[in-house]
């Protein structure tokens, strides 16, 4: 770890005047279960890291008038303890997939949406879009088993590692960001994004703002929801591959779906034309199966990671069916 | 190491026979555990010396290359830096990532890193190979045949079979992966040193420290190097030598004038301390329709890295005997590769060899259509212990169930749902003879008992073993017993390795013990009025034999000593221990054949090793190698990068070990009573950690329907095999 | 959460490690252990006025087994280099050192927490850390630690204080586990030797006769 200087704002203000507008020279520390490595790796090398933990208005979850609001600063154990958060079978699982208690105490909702991506390549410090000192993209020619299946037409192979990410844009979630010149707000689906470049995140974030909180909408609580994740390990493991469903029942049929893939794609990959295929629909076994065939229908397997697709497929299913019995 | 000891001048040593063991053979609880359990054991890791420094090493980043410059003029400037010391020159070759090139020490651990990165090492790039791949692939500059053997006539058997299979398995380099990691603090004191090391060889790492400080410019003897290790967090083979951490640890400390810590990190440790060969082999295997097996044929390879990693006798178990003698032509070619050294990693090679050959032969027993069980028992006139195998052949099939459970492979496959289930089952042998070792007993007047050996305690239980013996033969508690272990200021010991330091150090304790209390006994004859040999130790006390009433309570006996401790010393006694054990393992697994997920549902080991001396302790090293195979048979690899020559997994997030859900169900029977205890002590080390690979390998084959080639049994190999089959259904 | 930062910001040297290697030298960097805070440094801390510290060594003062104790250390230092080369409190392990492999844990406010993955400046916000040392006086072990002992949940123990912590902040918790609850529990930590049959049947004796919770 490069050595740093260190704050510990009492404010959302106060951190937020603590804030580069450049990438590299400061990053926030929350959970620091994912920047504590990347700094004992030198993969970020800040010259100054910003503890939010002191900020009280980052914590906690409230019920609003625009729904359930959850602190950037929530930890996913508090997370899992919050019975109002217990109509979200698709978070809880996920929250339950991160196996070590641990992380639980110390991870945030905050700090799984913001943390950086697993590629080994990206950790060895190639680079998020992994090339060696000649241009060489490492990771179609490498080891790819762990890499994307969707979303990979280039340069970005990485899988987004977020648990959190596909629950909650299956159910609409909205986050809010605070920066140097206010707040805003987006839905999480647009928070992911795609880096074309290296040196480009793949989060909407500047460097200069903090995500302050997630908003479940109000309308979610009323979905079938759940999150089917593939995972070799029981515990302390990555998932292979996970799908989070939420779904609008109807006199016996699916009126809207949402399918959200986690860890195949270097974003939660909305699988939209799957979703579509449901609408109108009695959710029969095989209805599940076409839906999971459909959701990867466009994946572009690498050299090592072609056992995805059927594990994404598998997800898929599975969590429909779940969440048609009646979520988890 | 596992020389034949010597028999001793007094053969009359023996072990109490069954009705007398009061301690032997019982479960007791190892001597160590409270202090580790409650977290105050101090590790090589966890000892802070006054003024000490921290050190860290640089190693290669480059899979294969020339130095042509290191430069460390910015890291000497560095703050809180105190001395370097470079481990390579200039113009050597590096050939793996993670290759030791120089240390330096600081003030701190944080300075001594941000020194570590300010050396600059410049190379000049070779071509690398880190990829695992067959020797047709590799280029003849990198492969060696290291052996073709014939034994019988295999062409002849080939026809005489009604049915053959051919088959490809094997396994990749896995690393130990020690909780521990490689290291040590030195310390000087004038001209002498003391080295707090993690290591398997205590007795031994004097010579190998002083013979690699002469080649720093350092002189130092042996006889001024103390080696401590009075716990030590796991080695598994990789912790014999004083390594180059080791000696720049101790030319760090004598250049800064000051103690030095140097443990690697975790990347450092799966990089360059550890490593097991892989092994693969084409294999083709015959047997008549009853399901006699007729001949054997493998061409087998594998890569240590660097250096050739031994070589393989196949068929492993089966087909070991001379008489039937199985027909049998084996290959085996050396791939040398750039992914890193080897060590020895539990029971070298047996793992690997017992994959090949098992898997082999219930693919043929699949193609017989014989249940895998029967046809093991009709083929253990191939082996050294046909009796013994049989015996934990039907032992285990009883604790697993097998005969109520077991289905051939299409139907087993048939089960409604994804989750399929199935048996698989594997044999393996382990010498484990004691090595030669020492032990000093001293028999203090207030009736105090030390037993001091040179050894060391991996985890294995070695501490509360010679406690054991001792107590039992002075007839005393255990808790009566002081144990002392883990310094080379004590009675030489050999290394622990190779399931040999049981045998050893009982051995060797029973001697001194025995010898000590002789002296005890002639000392206590006149005042109970009998010739000594009339006398024995038994509860506490010393008594007529037969007449228990005419006694002397032990501190009374011992007072009698006057003012003079008595001390004895003992050496390994052939007559107390063997060699050459047997066991048995069976799995029960499911799969998911829709996500190639395997979970273990309950493993079976039956396993034999002579007399136990403690029964907790030995089941614990059964259980311990069972989830260690099924780490290996399920998560563990080394995933190498050959475009960069990296290795993309140094650390314990992507270097998977089973985790406490992923074990399932464990039973472990230990084979004791007539026809074992009379054996003599044997070592249990490496047995158990060799079957699991093979066994569940097996029992995925036969819940799958189709062998899974290559270990780990992972979701893509998985379903790659199922795919190749045509699906899972 | 606790109150604030008992902390005081050592001068901005620019982090050329001068003072501070003037200062270990004297004191020995290894056992730089801590004093009892004194009323001249609360005072100090309370008139703190610029919200940044470091590069260099800052001192900083944890809650630590009922004690409190002051250390220098850089603000990258994590708590567990803090514990082990300023503290001299070996219990927790440095093994993976990147939150994977439970070594490291501890209990921040009762909590069990990797040390490897939190920094030292951040757990002297005024929480309780506990660490192995402080579960049972010296020459007592407490209940799990006992029950490991019994089971041979151990064995090269290296480990162990690791389960123990992780096993203890869950029984406090959840008295009454079933046998899938305790191996949830522990899904944080990892073993290389395999002892986790013993560590099951010890979690469950444990549980079993309510010891858990007391220490």
């Amino acid at each position: 770890m490069q050595a740093f200087e260190y704050a510990e704002p009492k404010t959302l203000k106060e951190a937020l005047g603590l804030l580069s507008a450049r990438w590299g020279e400061t990053e926030i520390l929350a959970g620091g279960t994912d920047l504590l490595s990347l700094m004992k790796n030198y993969v970020v090398t800040p010259k100054r890291v910003v503890n939010l933990k002191s900020i009280a208005e980052l914590r906690g979850v409230a019920e609003t008038s625009e729904g359930l609001r959850i602190g950037a600063l929530t930890t996913v154990q508090e997370l899992l303890e919050d019975r109002r958060l217990a109509r979200f079978p698709a978070l809880i699982v996920a929250a339950q997939g991160i196996t070590s208690p641990q992380i639980r105490n110390m991870g945030t909702v905050g700090g799984d949406l913001c943390q950086r991506p697993r590629c080994w390549y990206f950790r060895n410090g190639f680079g998020l879009l992994a090339r060696d000192a000649q241009g060489r993209a490492l990771v179609p020619e490498g080891d790819n088993r762990y890499h994307a299946i969707l979303g990979n037409d280039g340069p970005a192979y990485f899988v987004s590692a977020s648990s959190f990410g596909p629950p909650l844009i299956a159910l609409g979630a909205q986050v809010r960001i605070a920066g140097p010149n206010g707040t805003r707000e987006m839905p999480l689906s647009e928070f992911f994004v795609i880096p074309k470049n290296e040196g480009e995140r793949e989060i909407a974030l500047r460097p200069n703002e903090i995500l302050t909180d997630v908003i479940l909408p109000a309308a979610a609580s009323e979905l079938r929801n759940t999150t089917y994740e593939v995972r070799q390990r029981e515990f302390l493991d990555w998932p292979l591959a996970t799908a989070s469903v939420a779904l609008e029942l109807g006199e016996g049929k699916v009126r809207r779906a949402s399918i959200v893939l986690g860890h195949v794609a270097p974003v939660p990959w909305q699988a939209r034309a799957a979703a579509a295929l449901l609408e109108g629909k009695v959710l029969t076994e095989d209805l599940a199966a076409q839906a999971g065939e459909q959701a990867v229908a466009a994946a572009k397997p690498l050299s090592k990671n072609r056992y995805k697709v059927q594990l994404a497929r598998v997800a898929v299913k599975r969590a429909l069916l779940a969440a048609a019995q009646g979520g988890a | 190491m596992a020389e034949t000891p010597k028999p001793s001048a007094q053969a009359t040593i023996e072990w109490p026979p069954a009705g007398r063991r009061q301690l032997i053979g019982q479960r007791i609880s190892r001597l160590d555990g409270p202090a580790k359990a409650s977290g105050r054991a101090k590790y090589s890791y966890d000892v802070n010396r006054p003024g000490m420094l921290h050190a860290k090493l640089v190693f290669s980043t480059q899979a294969r290359a020339r130095i042509t410059a290191i430069d460390t003029s910015a890291a000497e400037k560095m703050p809180g830096v105190r001395a370097i010391h470079l481990i390579l020159q200039p113009g050597a070759e590096v050939r793996w990532v993670g290759q030791e090139i120089l240390a330096l020490a600081a003030e701190t651990e944080e300075q001594a890193r941000d020194a570590a990165r300010a050396v600059k090492i410049s190379y000049e790039p070779l071509p690398h190979l880190v990829a695992d791949v067959p020797p047709e692939q590799a280029g003849t500059e990198r492969v060696q045949q290291l052996r073709e053997q014939t034994e019988g006539d295999p062409d002849t058997g080939f026809q005489q079979a009604d049915v053959i299979v051919e088959g490809e398995y094997g396994c990749p380099v896995i690393t130990h992966c020690c909780l521990e990691s490689h290291g040590q603090v030195a310390e000087w004191n004038e001209n002498n040193l003391t080295v707090w090391a993690s290591t398997q060889n205590v007795s031994g790492l004097a010579p190998q420290f002083a013979q690699g400080l002469q080649t720093a410019g350092i002189s130092v003897q042996a006889s001024q190097v103390r080696v401590l290790t009075p716990v030590m967090g796991g080695g598994f083979g990789s912790k014999f030598a004083a390594d180059t951490w080791g000696v720049a640890c101790a030319a760090l400390a004598h250049k800064a004038g000051r103690p030095v810590k140097l443990m690697l990190e975790r990347d450092q440790e799966l990089l360059a301390a550890g490593g097991r060969p892989s092994m693969y082999a084409r294999v083709r295997v015959g047997a008549k329709r009853d399901g006699t097996l007729t001949a054997w044929h493998s061409e087998s390879w594998g890569t240590g890295g660097p250096a050739t990693a031994g070589t393989p006798n196949l068929p492993y178990v089966i087909g070991a005997a001379r008489n039937p003698l199985l027909p049998k032509r084996s290959r085996h070619t050396a791939v040398f590769t750039n992914i890193g050294p080897a060590r020895a990693w539990r029971a070298p090679n047996h793992p690997q060899m017992c994959l090949i050959t098992m898997c082999a032969l219930d693919d043929l027993a699949a193609k017989l259509q014989m249940d895998p069980l029967d046809f093991f028992l009709k083929n253990l006139q191939y082996t050294e212990r046909p009796e013994v195998y049989r015996e934990e052949l039907l032992k285990a099939a009883d604790l697993i169930g097998w005969r109520q459970k077991w289905r051939p492979r299409e139907e087993a496959l048939r089960a409604k749902g994804p989750v399929k289930r199935g048996l698989g089952l594997s044999l393996h042998t382990w010498g484990g003879r004691g090595h030669n070792s020492n032990c000093q007993t001293t028999i203090h007047p207030d009736g105090s008992v030390e037993v001091a050996i040179g050894s060391q305690d991996l985890g294995t239980g070695t501490r509360t073993v010679i406690g054991i013996v001792a107590a039992e033969t002075l007839g005393l508690p255990l808790e009566a017993v002081t144990v002392k272990i883990g310094s080379n200021e004590y009675p030489p010991s050999g290394a622990s390795g190779g399931s040999t330091t049981v045998g050893g150090v009982s051995s060797a304790t029973r001697e001194a013990a025995t010898n000590a209390l002789n002296q005890l006994l002639a000392k206590v004859a006149p005042a109970l009025g009998v010739p000594a040999e009339q006398l024995e130790a038994r509860d506490g006390r010393i008594q007529v034999k037969g007449d228990p009433s005419r006694h002397l309570p032990w501190k009374q006996a011992c007072a009698r000593l006057g003012t003079t401790p008595i001390t004895a010393s003992g050496q390994t006694q052939a007559s107390l221990i063997s060699s050459g054990v047997g066991g048995v393992q069976m799995a029960e697994v499911t799969v998911d054949v829709e996500t190639g997920i395997v979970r273990v549902e309950k493993m079976v080991a039956v396993q034999d090793c002579g007399l136990i001396i403690d029964l907790k302790t030995a089941e614990s090293q059964c259980y311990g190698a069972m989830i260690m195979g099924i780490c290996y048979a399920l998560y563990e690899e080394k995933i190498m990068d050959q475009l960069t020559g990296r290795c993309l997994n140094p650390d314990m997030e992507f270097y998977k070990l089973a985790g406490i859900g992923d074990i399932g169900e464990l039973v472990v029977h230990m084979m004791t009573g007539p026809g074992y205890d009379e054996r003599g002590v044997i070592g249990l080390g490496e047995p158990p950690v060799i079957s699991p690979g093979a066994a569940l390998s097996n029992a995925v084959a036969n819940a799958i329907g189709v062998r899974v080639p290559h270990l780990p049994l992972t979701p893509d190999r998985v379903l790659a095999a199922l795919e190749a089959k045509g699906g899972a259904v | 959460m606790a109150e604030q930062p008992k902390r005081e910001k050592t001068p901005r040297g620019g982090g050329n490690g001068l003072s501070r290697r003037d200062f270990l030298k004297g004191t020995g960097a290894a056992v730089s252990a801590g004093v009892l805070v004194t009323e001249d440094l609360l005072r100090a801390q309370a008139q703190r006025t610029s919200p940044v510290v470091g590069p260099g060594p800052v001192t900083i003062t944890l809650r630590i087994n009922g004690q409190t104790r002051q250390l220098t250390v850089e603000p990258r230092t994590t708590l567990l280099d803090a514990l082990r080369n300023h503290l001299d409190l070996t219990g927790a392990k440095k093994v993976c050192d990147r939150g994977t492999c439970g070594a490291c844990t501890v209990h921040l406010d009762g909590r069990a927490i990797y040390a490897c993955t939190m920094l030292a400046i951040d757990a002297a916000r005024g929480q309780e850390i506990t660490t192995i040392e402080g579960l049972a006086p010296q020459e007592q072990l407490h209940p799990v630690s006992a029950a490991f002992v019994e089971h041979d949940a151990q064995q090269c123990g290296f480990c162990t204080p690791g389960f123990v912590m992780a096993a203890v902040a869950y029984l406090r918790e959840n008295p009454n586990p079933t046998y899938e609850q305790v191996t949830h529990a522990l899904g944080g930590n990892l073993c290389r030797c395999g002892t986790y049959m013993g560590v099951r049947h010890a979690m469950v004796e444990a549980a079993l006769r309510g010891k858990g919770g007391r220490s």
